[in-house]
């Protein structure tokens, strides 16, 4: 067979025939000649370079607001190429939306996950804000508002659904059913406890990514994550309970935080096999 | 006899509940998840299991915080 004359290459999340040998500049010239940021597959680059096919091209002009249909293509221009596809058709459920599910929440709305499901009982209140990603205008707002307000900022693509809610150990099937993965952000230990069993009882088919020890500063390395109870997953020092004297402080919040929304990516590229310690 | 919590292998002594071993350990009964030879038990039955020999048994202990 002939070889093709053109290739397949997506310019601004379009796919478009191109012809064999084109480069960068090029493409920037017939699609976007004022641009003055170039992506190829996830990083910028500046030089004139060989486009092949399958490559994805991102073209920035800095300053402008893109229109609608181009803005969720621009907002994952700097991803790993091929991963946008597998989390926007994720759903994830984030059980907490204080100190760790704020900030899980933004991580994974910044990535691109499609759907994210956010239960909180709780308002937002002044104490929060030392570590929860709220704004002081939102005291006194339902937790799952403020936040789905805070990420419709962020990325407007993620389609949320909220319950303002606690949740109990017989509801956990019905409100986490879909998720691929769930993320406990309890702050209570009896709470972290259910939800942990409740998962591995009604759900044992879906991941959970919960935590334990993260108060204080103590060193930040110290919190890891492993393994536990089959699918689940466990953040933190095992040791460290806020307690009178040792509060939670926004650091090593964020650090779990952190540690939770990369062990979800992880899970939800397959880049954790079934008995991998993760 | 011997019990794997964990992994590790430990001595306990015959006829220990589950319970009374959480209680040994100093891990509050609210605050584990406990999986019992591959299976996850509810809180409630923690007093009804009696140790065994070669018993597997995986504590998750959780503290407060988030």
């Amino acid at each position: 067979m002939a070889e093709a004359s053109t290739i397949e290459v997506r310019v601004n999340e379009q796919l478009t025939q191109l012809p064999r040998r084109t480069t960068l500049h090029a493409i920037r010239n017939q699609f976007k000649p004022h641009a003055d940021l170039t992506i190829l597959n996830g990083f910028p680059v500046a030089a004139d370079a060989a486009v092949a096919n399958g490559d994805e091209v991102i073209l920035i002009r800095r300053g402008e607001i893109p229109s609608p249909d181009e803005l969720e293509a621009l907002l994952v221009a700097r991803h790993s190429p091929g991963v946008h596809e597998r989390l926007k058709r994720s759903t994830v459920g984030i059980a907490g939306c204080g100190g760790l599910g704020s900030n899980v929440a933004i991580s994974l709305a910044r990535s691109g996950v499609g759907k994210l499901i956010l239960v909180d009982f709780d308002l937002v209140e002044p104490s929060n804000l030392n570590r929860q990603q709220y704004f002081v205008d939102q005291i006194g707002l339902p937790k799952v508002e403020a936040l789905a307000a805070n990420l419709g900022r962020i990325n407007p693509y993620v389609d949320l659904v909220l319950y303002p809610l606690r949740l109990t150990k017989s509801a956990v099937s019905q409100v986490f059913d879909h998720c691929a993965v769930v993320v406990e952000c309890f702050d209570d230990p009896a709470g972290k406890a259910e939800l942990a069993f409740a998962m591995r009882r009604e759900l044992p088919a879906i991941p959970l990514v919960a935590v334990s020890g993260i108060a204080g500063y103590g060193p930040a390395s110290t919190i890891t994550s492993k393994r536990v109870l089959g699918n689940h997953f466990l953040v933190g020092d095992s040791v460290s309970a806020a307690m009178p004297g040792r509060g939670l402080m926004a650091p090593r919040v964020s650090l779990a935080a952190g540690h939770q929304a990369n062990l979800v990516l992880r899970l939800l590229l397959g880049a954790i096999s079934e008995h991998e310690g993760q | 006899m011997q019990i794997l919590v964990n992994g590790d292998s430990v001595e306990v002594a015959s006829g220990l509940s589950l319970l009374a071993l959480l209680e040994r350990i100093g891990k509050p009964s609210a605050h584990v998840a406990v999986e019992y030879n591959g299976d996850i038990l509810e809180r409630d039955g923690f007093a009804a299991v009696t140790l065994r020999e070669n018993d597997r048994l995986e504590i998750v202990h959780f503290v407060g915080g988030g």
